[in-house]
């Protein structure tokens, strides 16, 4: 089924190290702002039970931390060791704001982090308050800067080929910032991670409350947590439906296949809240639509049509065939010190990126006969059983959030906590915000396909000439290694979480040290 | 803003300030990993190496990671072929990164004897085997590796990681080791009291001298052994980034060029050595501010003396030097080149501002008396 070259595994190598990286980057968002949050009110207050929150909860976000630093630096280095020609090929245009991200952001964020564990002594209260606020700016930024990179490959705007260099260059800074899709995914994407880290509270917050230890600051972190993941589990589900319209302007086979909608909807669109795509006959069975909504959602209007993935395929091969003459002339005068492009082949160049789909059939692509231009534009289709579903269970995910949080918040405003179903409920529902997160890159990323960057470079095209072992091994190395770190990981923060808090009432813990510092080891 | 030519040279001394960036303050981090089992000898002096960078190096790594974000958005094709030809040695490099922030953070999270010490090694391990493979790199740059270009500006490169392990690439590599071993040692006797801070005078004096005597070794084989690159006929400073239109020649001693046209280049090497001398000479007299000082100058000097003697080449090319990869001809665009030193401009005094203000608050040294104690936040 799976045929091991280098572009497959390039690709399990990213999804893989891509979305392991992002078990901890939703938590550093969320739980950076919480924490935040909660020195605010111990700096507003005074009362040093806000302080031990602060400081329980920072113990694990440091641990979460460090695995997010760690798994980060991959990503970082991952464009240039796999995808070498992409970097090549775009790098002038995606190598800024990951740039700027380290610039305007990670020092920003690493350099405060430290302050945070090491400078309660050393600072004023305020002066620590800011260090707080400054790590939970840091981490936002640092998402604002990689969705802007993020967005290009989605929408590729600002950027144009250049004949001469052979890649595509900046033409406006602005429009790459500026990005509708980087606006919504931003918005989306932090909100995912508020949620995270508001469901992380909430649901070790029950734990204690269920086992009647720490009560008073597991209430206090629980009522924080409820009202700020309302807000976030809002704001997720409503501009998550942003995403939807965004990815309806640019990106219409991606909602096509969410959708698993293979004719043109006439409008206003229906909305398939449940069904079975079926591959073979390009229809989906047993549907259940809710008639308008899908129209509202993508276009925003009750009159334009939503275009099926049949409609797509057409246009593809239109493209395919239109661009050939551009690649032609490229294939000729490319890399040359004084090429420029004719212009009337301006809109065949436009194409170019279409026809380089047929490479993956035969590399002298303008010999391609008609099926083989055919079966290239069947390749712009995404797996439409997977984005189908990842969507559907994302978006349930999403409203059940809303739900649970909705009820947390209303309980807590009368003062209580609920019954203990509800608390165990809550604290089963803690690994849920990773479930939804993950399933959103899939149905981002994944659903870009067969695309690196949409419309104009292949994901294909964009590996690294290098041999497929070397690929393999270190897919290997990653698998094993993340592997065991993730194992780890895990065990100290359930370590941790169960030590719990230093309160200063705990008689163990009386006196001065409230610092969840390790004992010494044994046997020295 | 300026012209593409002058914007050119500005990125490429940014990517020296970059390294140099790097190379002083994570290298600091890398030397206390590389000398941290040998220091430090119980559980609380352990801790004690550990703590003394402990609310640093986040922030240190950062210069390594946008050295990365950096080199991507200035020079791409740089980014492209130098990552992906260097693909098996950028993986265990990239292993020690992912190493040194777990080891830091977990060791202390648990009791067990075997757990920390467990922890001590790979710790050891994250530093010093970045710290060989950096030099090894720049070993080969000095000597070209094995790359070319199709027409479209596809890379190949047709080397594998045991070609990099050539002798005067290990050479490289055991000067980057000495050097920044001499660095944590520097960083350590400043942070340090007692036991620790003797050990890492003692270990800062050795690599020091050392270091001089590998530079001298590096120097002399780059003079008489390695073939420099060199662009003949007209270069055009303005051009499109296209490594394909140019001839390039090979000499033993072309390396040494820049020195003979611009003798203020000398400066490098000169600080490299007198940082050296003057840091092993003030570990011996305990003069830890000095031999911190003139390590990092040292460390610096050295990073330098490989950008100057390969300017203007990014990465040459052995079996195509043509094709090489050179300031004029591998760069962004230049509006992509301007925006980014804007970026540069606004924020990185910023950067260094509160990296200051940061170091200045965490002043003083971390003592076994201190981390006994646990008054404090420890790892």
């Amino acid at each position: 089924m799976f045929e091991f070259d280098v572009v497959t595994l390039s690709r399990l190598q990213f999804a893989l190290t891509a979305m392991y990286h992002f078990l901890f980057v939703p938590l550093t968002l969320g739980l950076a702002l919480l924490l935040a949050i909660m020195e605010s009110v111990y700096v507003m207050t005074g009362r040093t039970v806000w302080r031990e929150a602060t400081q329980f909860w920072g113990t694990l976000f440091g641990i979460n931390f460090a695995m997010g630093v760690a798994t980060g630096v991959t990503m970082e280095f991952q464009f240039g060791t796999n995808w070498a020609y992409y970097s090549h090929y775009v790098g002038d245009i995606f190598g800024a704001p990951l740039a700027i991200e380290g610039l305007m952001a990670f020092f920003l964020e690493a350099t405060f982090v430290g302050l945070f564990f090491f400078g309660w002594k050393r600072l004023s209260k305020v002066q620590h308050l800011v260090v707080t606020w400054l790590v939970a700016l840091g981490a936002n930024f640092s998402a604002l800067w990689i969705l802007v990179a993020n967005a290009w490959m989605q929408n590729p705007v600002g950027a144009a080929f250049n004949p001469q260099t052979m890649r595509m260059e900046l033409t406006s800074f602005s429009e790459v910032l500026f990005n509708p899709v980087a606006q919504s995914k931003f918005v989306h994407t932090v909100s995912a991670g508020y949620v995270t880290g508001a469901m992380f509270v909430m649901s070790i917050a029950a734990y204690f409350i269920l086992n009647r230890r720490h009560v008073d600051i597991a209430r206090r972190s629980l009522t924080v947590a409820a009202s700020f993941g309302l807000a976030s589990a809002l704001s997720v589900v409503v501009l998550g439906d942003e995403s939807g319209y965004t990815a309806g302007e640019n990106q219409k086979m991606k909602i096509a296949a969410i959708e698993a909608m293979w004719e043109t909807e006439p409008p206003p669109a229906s909305f398939t809240l449940f069904g079975i795509p079926d591959l073979k006959s390009e229809t989906t069975k047993y549907e259940i639509k809710i008639p308008w909504v899908l129209g509202l959602i993508a276009t925003r209007s009750l009159d334009k049509p939503v275009e099926g993935v049949k409609a797509l395929v057409e246009r593809s091969e239109e493209r395919i065939r239109n661009g050939m003459a551009g690649y032609q002339w490229l294939a000729k005068e490319g890399g040359r010190p004084n090429a420029a492009v004719p212009p009337e082949l301006d809109a065949s160049m436009r194409d170019v990126g279409h026809s380089l789909l047929v490479k993956r059939i035969r590399p002298d692509i303008e010999n391609a006969t008609d099926a083989q231009i055919h079966e290239a534009a069947l390749s712009t289709i995404p797996d439409v059983p997977v984005l189908f579903w990842s969507f559907r269970i994302m978006v349930a995910l999403g409203f059940y959030f809303i739900a649970l949080f909705a009820a947390a918040f209303y309980l807590s405003s009368r003062r209580r906590c609920g019954k203990r179903w509800f608390l165990r409920m809550t604290m089963y529902s803690l690994p849920l915000p990773w479930v939804a997160a993950e399933l959103g890159w899939i149905v981002a990323e994944y659903g870009r396909q067969p695309w690196i960057i949409d419309g104009t470079m292949p994901t294909f095209l964009g590996v690294s000439n290098i041999p497929a072992s070397n690929v393999a091994a270190s897919l290997a190395a990653f698998v094993l290694f993340y592997s065991a770190l993730a194992i780890i990981d895990v065990a100290l923060i359930v370590k941790y979480v169960r030590i719990g808090p230093r309160e200063e009432a705990d008689p163990q813990a009386s006196g001065a040290p409230v610092f969840p510092a390790p004992a010494p080891a044994q046997n020295q | 803003m300026f012209d593409y030519m002058t914007l050119r040279l500005i990125w490429w001394a940014l990517l020296g300030v970059l390294l140099a960036g790097f190379a002083v303050l994570d290298g600091f981090d890398i030397g206390v990993a590389m000398l941290h089992p040998f220091i430090a000898r119980n559980d609380a002096q352990r801790r004690v190496t550990l703590n003394a960078i402990g609310p640093v190096w986040e922030g240190n790594q950062v210069w390594f990671i946008l050295g990365g974000g950096a080199v991507f958005a200035a020079w791409p094709p740089l980014y492209a072929v130098s990552f992906s030809g260097f693909y098996l040695a950028m993986l265990l490099v990239l292993i020690g990164f992912i190493l040194r922030p777990v080891a830091i953070v977990f060791r202390g999270k648990r009791e067990e004897r075997g757990w920390r010490e467990t922890w001590d090694w790979l710790f050891f391990v994250s530093g010093f085997v970045p710290a060989l493979i950096f030099g090894v790199a720049f070993g080969n740059l000095l000597q070209g590796v094995p790359f070319h270009f199709d027409q479209t500006l596809r890379a190949t490169y047709e080397g594998g990681l045991l070609g990099l392990l050539n002798p005067f690439g290990l050479l490289c590599g055991l000067v980057s080791v000495t050097m920044l071993a001499m660095q944590g040692a520097a960083w350590l006797s400043v942070k340090s009291e007692g036991d620790v801070a003797v050990r890492a005078r003692r270990y800062g004096a050795l690599a020091a001298i050392l270091l001089v005597l590998l530079i001298s070794a590096a120097g002399l084989w780059t003079m008489l052994g390695v073939e420099g690159f060199r662009i003949v006929g007209v270069i055009d400073h303005a051009g499109p980034s296209n490594p394909l239109s140019k001839t390039v020649t090979r000499e033993a001693g072309a390396w040494l060029d820049n020195y003979r046209a611009y003798s203020w280049m000398i400066a490098a090497p000169a600080a490299a050595y007198a940082g050296a001398l003057v840091a092993a000479l003030a570990f011996a007299l305990s003069a830890k501010r000095l031999a911190l000082l003139a390590s990092s100058l040292s460390v610096a000097g050295v990073a330098a003396m490989a950008g100057f003697s390969m300017f203007p080449f990014l990465l040459p090319s052995s079996t195509h030097p043509s094709q090489s990869l050179t300031v004029w001809d591998a760069s962004s665009s230049k509006g992509t080149l301007s925006l980014m030193l804007i970026a540069v401009i606004v924020f990185l005094p910023i950067v260094l501002a509160y990296t200051s203000w940061v170091y200045y608050v965490l002043r003083g040294a971390v003592t076994e008396a201190a981390i006994r104690r646990g008054d404090d936040y420890y790892y």
